[in-house]
């Protein structure tokens, strides 16, 4: 059998070229994740906030992110937005804007899940020392909430790492699309060089997301 | 928006949602069985099988179902294993989905007390009586959210078998978009024909999840 | 009257913590036998060793002659002989009352459903709880489920019965119904083991008392009136007097 694109991957600058494939993945991962994470604070408070107006939107935000594949908001933002307002937005800025409005969502949710297991009579000593709502939630609320939404914030960075990869299909050059370049490159001198650097981008991806959900998982079981 | 166009495209979509759902539900219906097999693998700590899963839910969970499809239809057919893309997409979710199947089981098996096991064997059950009569029984029943956030997960996630080139609804819109340009008609239907399969589930998991939390077995 | 239960030198550690200390008894047919003794002195574990739920470390337990260990195979032919009453009850959330109560007769004994049901109706209205069969455990009190639970137990025909302070997690005004069914079923002489922190039922419904105290079978008597009056040993005695209030 000829080689399955060990040499290949050797070759030139073909390994150096893969991991800054994946470093544009991890890029566009982080920045949303941070965004998300400030975003779903907020949206999380809000959702346990009392009032039926802000909670029917935010309820068809969640439902919609819940419903909706991140490929098909992602072809919406980058094909739809260009053809309705005209906005030119670059493929890049699309994937951020949709990995957050998804992040967003699923970080709310676990703010309002956690805030929600906060005994009731943790809001009503709060208020019996004549604290205020934001107050409450500032000094009261959101610190018990912090252990547990730290294991789950990380969990959340894996997710988006893995989501990422999506962003080839709108003609970002990512890791993926780096590795069938090569491959297509090597085509006549190496014909099963696929296996080999698909092998790589397995384990590259496993490399990256397996030490942070172990993290996780680590942080969950001591906080718990 | 043209109508025209939208009437003109609708059976092309109803094709590539037929396809979606085949190749959904067999994949789903595979996570099923290596969900259970695997959780009871695990429950019952069963020498070696139990690393071997181990491993398989920490690979399967820590990379993309694209890059999973892409070493399974492009990579595996070099070393002479070939499948065709419905195969593959069939057995891509499978085992993806697999590993989070694996998880709900098994955290449905836990949350039931032991002692429960201790009260059904100090009536003289055996292990599969106890198993069968007394713990599945309450920990499907657990289960049932978890599974069905799952099928709603999997189901989303076919939304990349257009890369291994089955004619899905992402690929079918993104095909349509490519070569006439009706851009706003072809993402509005791929929007509602990714509503038609997932909002009934998502009801209805909302419908089981809101009985699981308010009631219980009496109400 | 034979012997039915007899333990001898039985042995039991957790770890480092030795939980029970060569521990030697033996129980006849019919008698009534009530552990009494300070929390983690041993004595719900000790219930828990004779059903098999916990291992041994040592000792021969014996029901009917026949040797019960944990873990082996014809274990649950012996725990068909010794029905258990957990403090939490323990009825299975999925099934009714009925349902419950014929689970393991049916399955287990091969029992056909309309004896099992049959029998299984009969108890419940010595019990007062006829028109509760087709309740779910979670529709019924403390009380209520406790007494489902002895029904359940009943079923099975066993030798011996262990309670393992079946009244310790009920509100005070439900013990006494499950206790009314415990002393019915001493008088129609049923074998029972009973763990409880009830001193005054202890009295009403024991024919021997055991004390037991860090492991320790501390004093066994048939003297029942004379052990609540004046137990012999000093540590029955400062046991006891936690219960008063002078």
């Amino acid at each position: 059998m000829a080689s399955l694109g060990i040499d290949v991957l050797f070759k030139g600058t073909n390994f150096l070229r893969l991991l800054q494939g994946l470093w544009v993945s991890i890029e566009i991962s982080l920045i949303s994740v941070v965004l998300s994470i400030l975003l779903g604070l907020l949206v999380g408070v809000l959702m346990t906030v009392n009032n039926k107006v802000l909670h029917a939107i935010l309820k068809v935000y969640l439902e919609t992110v819940r419903i909706m594949p991140q490929m098909v908001l992602l072809f919406i933002v980058y094909f739809g937005t260009t053809r309705v307002f005209g906005w030119d937005m670059s493929a890049e800025s699309s994937a951020i804007f949709v990995f957050t409005f998804w992040g967003t969502a699923e970080m709310g949710d676990l703010v309002r899940g956690s805030i929600k297991s906060i005994p009731t009579i943790q809001f009503e000593s709060a208020a019996a020392l004549g604290m205020d709502k934001v107050q409450t939630y500032f000094y009261i609320i959101l610190p018990q909430t912090v252990r547990r939404l730290i294991p789950l914030s990380i969990n959340l960075i894996t997710r988006m790492i893995k989501t990422t990869s999506l962003v080839m299909m709108i003609g970002i050059v990512e890791v993926l699309k780096v590795a069938q370049q090569i491959i297509e490159a090597n085509r006549k001198t190496s014909p099963n060089a696929a296996f080999g650097i698909f092998l790589v981008v397995f384990l590259l991806y496993f490399i990256v997301c397996w030490p942070i959900s172990r993290l996780a998982t680590y942080l969950e079981k001591r906080w718990a | 928006m043209d109508k025209d166009i939208l009437i003109e495209y609708l059976p092309l979509y109803k094709e590539a949602l037929l396809l979606t759902l085949k190749i959904g539900w067999q994949g789903i219906i595979l996570a099923f069985v290596i969900g259970l097999i695997g959780s009871a693998i695990l429950h019952f700590k069963v020498a070696v099988l139990k690393s071997i899963v181990g491993v398989y839910i920490e690979i399967f969970r820590n990379t993309p179902l694209l890059v999973q499809l892409f070493f399974i239809y492009f990579a595996l057919p070099k070393v002479g294993i070939q499948v065709t893309a419905e195969a593959c997409g069939v057995l891509g979710l499978g085992l993806l989905g697999g590993a989070y199947m694996i998880e709900t089981f098994r955290s449905g098996l836990e949350a039931i007390p032991v002692i429960q096991t201790e009260s059904a064997e100090s009536l003289g059950m055996n292990n599969f009586q106890v198993l069968w009569h007394v713990i599945l029984p309450q920990a499907i029943t657990i289960s049932v959210p978890g599974l069905l956030a799952n099928v709603i997960f999997l189901l989303k996630e076919t939304s990349v078998f257009s890369t291994i080139s089955l004619m899905d609804l992402m690929f079918t819109a993104k095909d349509l978009i490519g070569m006439y340009a009706k851009t706003i008609e072809c993402l509005f239907l791929l929007v509602v024909f990714y509503l038609i399969m997932l909002l009934p589930i998502s009801i209805l998991g909302a419908l089981v999840e809101r009985r699981m939390r308010y009631g219980q077995f009496g109400d | 009257m034979s012997e039915l239960l007899k333990v001898t030198h039985l042995h039991k550690e957790f770890g480092p913590n030795v939980v029970l200390k060569d521990i030697n008894l033996s129980v006849k047919k019919g008698e009534v036998v009530v552990i009494i003794g300070p929390s983690g002195c041993g004595k719900s574990t000790f219930l828990r060793c004779l059903n098999g739920l916990e291992e041994i470390q040592s000792g021969v337990i014996t029901v009917d002659g026949l040797p019960v260990e944990a873990g082996k195979r014809d274990i649950t032919k012996l725990r068909q002989k010794i029905g258990m009453v957990f403090q939490s009850y323990e009825l299975f959330p999925h099934k009714t009352v009925l349902e419950n109560i014929i689970l393991a007769p049916t399955k287990v004994q091969k029992r056909t459903k309309e004896d099992a049901t049959r029998e299984a109706l009969e108890l419940l209205d010595k019990v007062g709880l006829v028109d509760k069969k087709d309740y779910y455990p979670r529709q019924l009190s403390g009380g209520q489920k406790q007494r489902v639970a002895i029904v359940r137990a009943l079923l099975m025909h066993p030798d011996v019965i262990l309670f393992d302070e079946v009244t310790a997690a009920l509100d005070p005004e439900m013990v006494h119904e499950v206790l009314e069914t415990m002393l019915d079923l001493a008088k129609s002489g049923s074998t029972m083991l009973i763990v409880t922190h009830e001193m005054a039922f202890a009295e009403a419904v024991a024919d021997r008392i055991i004390f037991l105290d860090k492991g320790d079978i501390v004093e066994e008597t048939s003297d029942v009136k004379d052990f609540f009056i004046k137990p012999k040993t000093e540590r029955a005695q400062k046991f006891l007097k936690t219960f008063a209030y002078e």
